[in-house]
Formats: structure tokens, C-alpha cells, sequence
């Protein structure tokens, strides 16, 4: 699953423009993913700030 | 806020405003939202604009200009710098803006012409009926309104979804999607009329590092990358950090800001039923320099245009706003963004012995009658192993 680390992300959407599913959306300063994530990992790889993880499940 | 407008507007930016702007002046009723509570922040820009494009819109102002640029000076990955100055750009010169103030004064003339303006509202989906957009539900403050309109404007930036919920794809391809970061930078020891371009595939892959200046000793020192070149540890923020340890080590960081630029192709089709896409939201940042602030001004005011048009026909359907569509792609921007495109394709190739080959050139030319083309044609005589990309170049400009 995709955790976002909240105390790194920079709320600049760049990760929602990326995103296949249409699962990220940004709300003002507040990102949020919906269950339509896949997991692909496009949006950890283009954040500027490293914000975005894919966690496996069993450590979360 | 009314439950009904010929034009409701989602986003409050530059495309935004024009498009809200225009519209109240042909004598529609226009709202425009926007998601956050103030318009104008955070800034998500490094905020620079042709003097000539800018004046087509509204008359320059020193209250948003932070700094008008005579020149520009493109740096290779060796350090062989190339500068281009202000005869020889002609119309090329421009301003770097304050887009605090800037957005603002967009939106107040909007609202002035007559628009209503709410911030702190979200649309959260579109009414759509029968796949028709309708107009949209907002979020005004927390509390879910129905907003209805014959034309909704969709002008809501990089991280649009609106355009995405009446069913456009608008996915912005991984490696089309430049990673940024950028800090204004205090303190430091700049030219105040220049604008720097750094080049390398080791200090921005397949983008470049900017520094544009705020004023006297301050810049907008900025990177961009190509998203497939971004990994942990290679990341647009820290790459940026590395330069400004190079090369501004006393700057004072007084903002950070980060964000995403599209440098792929536009929407393949940028009108609905009910729906019309402008500026970032369409991608229609220009591919080469990732400048979008003046396309989504032009696409605004053409949106509304035709949308003006459409509703007095009675007739807001897809082929009725298609001229919208067809104005963009035939007019220069439309042009000079295929060209761009084209060019940024070749570009992105070019390995740092040939970008050092190139910008070593240019130094060496007398660039009393610049051109991009007889610079090529230059480059060309000079550089036979890259002729290879100079013909394609060449193809590309003539």
C-alpha cells in the first residue's frame, strides 16, 4: 500500500498527474489515495521530495 | 454563490482568471473557484514570461514584477557559458513575475469585470447528465453545493481530475513529467537582468538547473528532471541541493517550493460536452522550457471566447466547442508547442560532450544576427560527429 509521509510532502500534485488509476488527489494541502492504487510506484518515483512509499503490507 | 452560471471555472490561476475574466466581459455569468483559501499561494513557478505575450492580457505592473530580464546565458556541463542579450533575443525578453501579487490581480479583474470568485471551493465531481457536463458539485468550505452551467472551464492546474472525471485521460506519461524544486534564494551574488541556464546530464538529467532573478541579490534558483531519471537518493530536491552547495553556499533559502511540469504532448482532445480543459490541466506547459503561465492565459481567453459563442448559439455540445480545440492547435502557441515537443525529443538525447560541443560553439559565434536556425546551421560546419541531431534539429526549425 501506499503511504504517504506527510512530514516530507511538499503538496505540489506532481504525483497526481502521473497517476494511471486517477487515485491521488490533492485537497488543498492535503494528499490523499484512494483504494484504486495499484501499487505501481510511478508516483514514488517522480516525487521531488521522496514523500511516497509503497509499504509492504505485512510491515504496515 | 448562485446555483446557476453560463460559465462556472475550476481553478483560480492565470488560465482561470483570464478565462473568468473574459467571459464576464462578453456579458456571461461566470464563477470561478478555487480548492485553496487564498489565490496566488503556494507558488508553484519559477514565474518568468515574454514581455510581448504578457502585454496581451494586462498592462505590466511593478507591483507583480519582480524583475525584467535584458538577456539570457546558457552554461554547459564543462562551464563554457553562452549568452544571448537583449537586441539579439528581440522579442524574447521578458519579466520574471511575483505571482503572490500577479495571480491576485488576474482574479480581481475578473471579479471586477462582473465573475463571482469563492476560495476554499473544491469541485468534487461534475454534474453530468447523460455523460453531458453539467456543471459541477462543490465543496464550499466543507459544505457540498450544486453549482449547474452550461460550459465548465476546467483550468485546475497539474494536478487536475476534473477533466478526468468526464472522462478525459489525462495522465501525464512518467518520463513527460519533469520533477521540480525550487528555492528562493537570498543573499547572493547574481545578475539581476540575466536569466542562467545550467545544462549537464549528471546536475539536472534531461532538464536544466535555472536561476531567475527576484531582484538585487535574489533569484528563483530551480531544477527539473525527467521523472524516469528520479530515484531515491537522485531526487529533483536533492540534486538541487548539491548545485547550491556548488555555487550559491551562502544563499539564504526564504521559500521552498516544489512541483510537477508536463513536457509531453497536449490532451488529444481538449473539449466535451459541456467541458473545455485549459492551460497545465490540458498540458500544455511549452515542452522545452516548461513555461506555462502564458499558454494557459491564451487558452483561457480562447475557451471562454468560444464558450461565449456556444452558449448564445443554444448549443454547448462537443462540436460545437470543438473551435475551441482547433484555435489553440492552429494558432503559433499551438504551432511552437509541436515544434518545442520535437525539439525537446532531440534535446534530451544529447549526451554532455554534445551539449558542451554545442554551447562551445555558440560562445564562439558572432551572434549579431541570432537565430536558432543559424545557430544550428553553425553548429552543423563545426560539429560533424552530432550531425546526426543538428539535421534533425535543422528539420524540425526550418
Amino acid at each position: 500500500m501506499l503511504v504517504i509521509h506527510r512530514d516530507i510532502c511538499g503538496y505540489c500534485g506532481a504525483c497526481v498527474s502521473v497517476c494511471p488509476e486517477g487515485a491521488l488527489e490533492l485537497i488543498d494541502a492535503y494528499l490523499t489515495v484512494d483504494d484504486r492504487c495499484t501499487a505501481c510506484r510511478i508516483c514514488t518515483r517522480i516525487c521531488p521530495l521522496g514523500a511516497l512509499e509503497v509499504a509492504d503490507e505485512a510491515t504496515v | 454563490m448562485k446555483r446557476r452560471y453560463d460559465v462556472l471555472v475550476v481553478g483560480g490561476g492565470p488560465g482561470g482568471a483570464i478565462a473568468a475574466r473574459t467571459a464576464a466581459e462578453k456579458g456571461l455569468s461566470a464563477c470561478l473557484i478555487e480548492k485553496r483559501p487564498a489565490i496566488g499561494v503556494p507558488v508553484r513557478c519559477a514565474e518568468g514570461i515574454g514581455k510581448e505575450t504578457l502585454k496581451g492580457f494586462i498592462e505590466p505592473d511593478d507591483r507583480w514584477i519582480s524583475a525584467e530580464v535584458h538577456g539570457a546565458q546558457f552554461v554547459a556541463p564543462d562551464g563554457t557559458s553562452m549568452s544571448v542579450e537583449r537586441k539579439m533575443a528581440g522579442s524574447k525578453v521578458g519579466y520574471i513575475l511575483d505571482r503572490k501579487i500577479f495571480d491576485r490581480e488576474l482574479v480581481w479583474q475578473a471579479a471586477a469585470a462582473g465573475a463571482d470568485i469563492f476560495v476554499k471551493t473544491r469541485a468534487v465531481a461534475p454534474i453530468l447528465d447523460d455523460g453531458r457536463v453539467r456543471g459541477a458539485t462543490v465543496s464550499f468550505c466543507g459544505e457540498d453545493r450544486k453549482v449547474e452551467a452550461d460550459v465548465v472551464i476546467a483550468a485546475d492546474g497539474i494536478e487536475s481530475k476534473f477533466a478526468r472525471w468526464c472522462g478525459l485521460d489525462t495522465t501525464v506519461p512518467m518520463r513527460e513529467l519533469m520533477s521540480c524544486a525550487q528555492y528562493v534564494l537570498a543573499d547572493i551574488d547574481i545578475d539581476p537582468y540575466v536569466t542562467v541556464f545550467y545544462f549537464g546530464n549528471r546536475i539536472a538529467p534531461e532538464g536544466y538547473i535555472w536561476v531567475f532573478p527576484k531582484g538585487v541579490r535574489m533569484a528563483n534558483v530551480g531544477i527539473g528532471i525527467s521523472g524516469r531519471k528520479s530515484r531515491d537518493g537522485h531526487r529533483a530536491r536533492q540534486l538541487l541541493d548539491r548545485f547550491i552547495a556548488d555555487t550559491f553556499p551562502r544563499g539564504k533559502m526564504v521559500e521552498c517550493i516544489v512541483g510537477g511540469v508536463s513536457v509531453c504532448r497536449p490532451l488529444p482532445c481538449t473539449v466535451a460536452d459541456g467541458l473545455m480543459v485549459v492551460g497545465d490541466a490540458a498540458r500544455l506547459a511549452d515542452p522545452m522550457t516548461g513555461g506555462g503561465i502564458a499558454n494557459a492565459m491564451i487558452t483561457g481567453k480562447l475557451a471562454a471566447g468560444v464558450a461565449a459563442e456556444a452558449i448564445g448559439k443554444g448549443d454547448v455540445g462537443r462540436d460545437s466547442l470543438r473551435g475551441y480545440d482547433d484555435a489553440w492547435r492552429s494558432s503559433v502557441m499551438g504551432k511552437s508547442l509541436e515544434k518545442n515537443y520535437r525539439i525537446k525529443e532531440i534535446f534530451i538525447t544529447l549526451d554532455d560532450a554534445k551539449l558542451n560541443a554545442l554551447i562551445q560553439t555558440g560562445s564562439r559565434l558572432d551572434l549579431k544576427d541570432f537565430s536558432v536556425l543559424t545557430l544550428v546551421k553553425e553548429l552543423m560546419k563545426r560539429n560533424p560527429k552530432m550531425l546526426l541531431e543538428l539535421k534533425n534539429l535543422y528539420a524540425v526549425l526550418k
